[in-house]
């Protein structure tokens, strides 16, 4: 373990809950999830409550398994072998994600995902919108003109690329491929966007711009971001779940968990003492 | 500079001297001995061949070589003159000179003509097992490296088809004449040739798809995926395109090396002589498929091992190995034209 924790772990090595109560309705309810890599378990008994329409950060030291559990929330987790929630469940609108009738191609149209290293197809910047719309068959030109505008403004990304829709996306600078990556996510219209660690690749100003359009999705859309950057959790979140060596140790409004931490481990890790 | 001034950088003489430019000159010379040989090969096929598809005069391309099928040559003497003719003219010859009739002439046999139908019948093996051999081996690459789940089974797998590259020509051979020919009833066929040259490529095609789809990034499936795509969506539309580049490249050169093969056709597809062309005297489309046809490796082989040798023979052979070479060339040229024309559009 790379963190000099001055803290022993919490005797209970439960979740701390200290939040008063939620204000949105619940949209993802994750319920006492447990999950294994193998045989190695990254995540121990999380519960946590993501509201609609709500920006939710995780926040926690590298490798306290923050990827992993958005990861678990579109099952991208799926894609590697011997990964399992093994107890516990998640629910989006009262439905188990993991439940055998639930088709993951349709629950990642709703789930959409943005990554760290943002990823552009190798396609014009238009073909990587409407990549997701032509995976379900829309083909009119009219149709996929207006969602790549509407995409492209939502992500606030149009006026600087409006007159080179058709040039390679990969042209764009670093900020702009993940504003694409923004934008190519919400043309399927998602009802959540799951970030992971959208801007650590990215410079300040860049940086700025994409939380600034997390500030606007948070109309339309349910946000969970994962950061390590605790002012950006500070600066675009409504809740703010802080997690320690694969466990959920504090979750509260952002400003509680910032400016009143209930939890000594979560003081010491947001007053940046370590991680 | 003299010995009288030395400085401090100069070297003192040490054995670690002496073997460094010992190991330069055996590096040196083994590069040399390698290029003398290769330009050797290359400058003796080339000089006489090019003797046999070259001409003199206009067109200065031996046009009867490329067009014609092999004949006999005939030698012989009239009115004091010495005379070459092959077969057909040879006949024509004596129809129109009626005192020649009785004429004795010695004959070479397929010293004259030229090798159409061995272009045509490399050409079209060629075709045929690079479109069996992409299929099988792009797909079975897409699921080894794409579907399956990794683990001992599928290193194994690998394993074993790589210890296919290793299997010597002539098994692959006789597996297709126990296989195709003999236990399918194919009899000696292009489907039978086919499909021999297509198993021996695939550990090629196979392996060079695999590293390919490797190379691909992650992200592009991840991204695909995370849109609501399905696995076989994000393959066909954002991994297999970009791979696409490194798998032709490589599978056609594999091809072309596996082309010049003689053994894995001579027990298969390959006939020493064939009077019709492959789309002669077909009364069904099946038949297209279960004739033999002849290959030029396989004409090399016989007009160099399996008829008398003369001055006559000599001709053939250089010729055919000639246009062999450049037809090789060529399909590797254009398959590295190919590459860079995808990589330029697939760049990422
Ligand atoms: N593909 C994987 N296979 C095995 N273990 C993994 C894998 N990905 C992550 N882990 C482990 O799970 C834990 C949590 O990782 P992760 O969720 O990536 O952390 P974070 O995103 O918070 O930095 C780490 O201990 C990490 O080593
Ligand atoms: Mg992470």
């Amino acid at each position: 373990m790379d963190i000099k924790s001055p803290f022993t772990t919490p005797a209970s090595g439960r979740s701390i809950p200290v939040t008063p109560a939620p204000v949105g309705p619940t949209l993802i309810d994750i319920d006492h999830v447990d999950f294994f890599y193998g045989a190695s378990q990254a995540l121990h008994d999380i519960n946590l409550k993501i509201e609609e329409k709500k920006v939710t950060a995780f926040i926690g030291p590298s490798g306290c398994g923050k990827s992993t559990l958005l990861r678990c929330l579109n099952r991208m987790n799926d894609l590697i072998d011997g990964t399992r929630v093994a107890n516990g469940q998640i629910k989006i609108r009262g439905i188990d994600i993991y439940d055998r009738s639930v088709d993951v191609i349709e629950l990642r149209k709703r789930v959409g995902m943005v990554f760290q290293k943002s990823n552009p197809f190798p396609k014009s910047i238009y073909e990587n919108i409407t990549y997701g719309l032509r995976l379900q068959g829309r083909s009119s030109k009219s149709d996929l003109d207006a969602v790549v505008e509407k995409s492209l403004r939502g992500a606030a990304l149009w006026d600087e690329v409006k007159d080179r829709l058709h040039t390679s996306g990969l042209g764009l600078s670093g900020g702009q491929q993940q504003r694409l990556c923004i934008a190519r996510a919400i043309a399927v219209e998602p009802e959540v966007i799951l970030m992971d660690e959208p801007c650590s690749a990215l410079d300040p100003i860049a940086t700025v711009k994409v939380e600034e359009l997390i500030q606007e999705l948070r109309t339309k859309f349910t946000i969970v971001i994962v950061t390590h950057n605790m002012q950006q959790a500070a600066r675009c979140s409504d809740k703010t779940a802080f997690f320690y060596m694969g466990k959920l140790i504090e979750f509260a409004d952002t400003r509680a968990i910032f400016m009143n931490p209930a939890n000594a481990q979560t003081e010491a890790y947001v007053s940046g003492r370590f991680g | 500079m003299s010995p009288s001034t030395r400085h401090e950088f100069q070297s003192p003489p040490s054995a670690a001297r002496r073997w460094e430019s010992a190991a330069l000159w055996l590096f040196r010379i083994a590069t040399y001995v390698i290029l003398i040989c290769g330009a050797g090969v290359f400058g003796n096929i080339v000089v006489k061949g090019s003797k046999t598809v070259f001409t003199s005069t206009a067109p200065f391309i031996n046009v009867a070589f490329f067009t014609e099928a092999p004949e006999s040559l005939y030698v012989f003497e009239y009115q004091g003159q010495k005379r070459e003719m092959g077969d057909r003219e040879f006949r024509a010859f004596k129809t129109t000179h009626p005192e020649a009739k009785d004429i004795k002439a010695e004959s070479y046999v397929y010293s004259a003509g030229g090798i159409f139908p061995c272009i045509v019948g490399t050409v079209l093996l060629v075709l045929g097992s690079m479109m069996i051999a992409l299929t099988l081996g792009v797909s079975a690459a897409v699921y080894l490296s794409e579907y399956a789940k990794q683990g001992r089974a599928v290193t194994l797998i690998r394993l074993a088809i790589l210890n296919l590259a290793g299997v010597p020509s002539i098994v692959f051979g006789l597996f297709g004449l126990g296989l195709f020919v003999i236990y399918l009833d194919w009899n000696v066929s292009l489907l039978a040739g086919w499909f021999t040259l297509a198993f021996m490529v695939l550990p090629v095609v196979i392996t060079a798809s695999e590293e390919s789809l490797k190379a691909v990034p992650k992200g592009f499936r991840e991204g695909s995926l995370a849109l609501g795509a399905t696995k076989w969506q994000t393959i066909r539309k954002n991994v297999l395109p970009y791979a696409l580049p490194g798998i032709l490249t490589s599978s056609i050169l594999g091809i072309a090396r596996v082309a010049g093969e003689t053994a894995p056709i001579m027990f298969t597809a390959a006939y020493v002589v064939r009077d019709k062309l492959p789309w002669e005297g077909l009364t069904s489309v099946s038949d297209f498929f279960f004739q033999g046809v002849m290959a030029l490796p396989y004409h090399i082989y016989v007009v160099s091992s399996k008829i008398p040798q003369n001055e006559y023979t000599e001709r053939v052979q250089y010729g055919t190995a000639f246009v062999f070479l450049v037809i090789v060339a060529l399909i590797a040229t254009c398959s590295i034209v190919m590459r860079n024309k995808l990589r330029n559009r697939y760049k990422w």
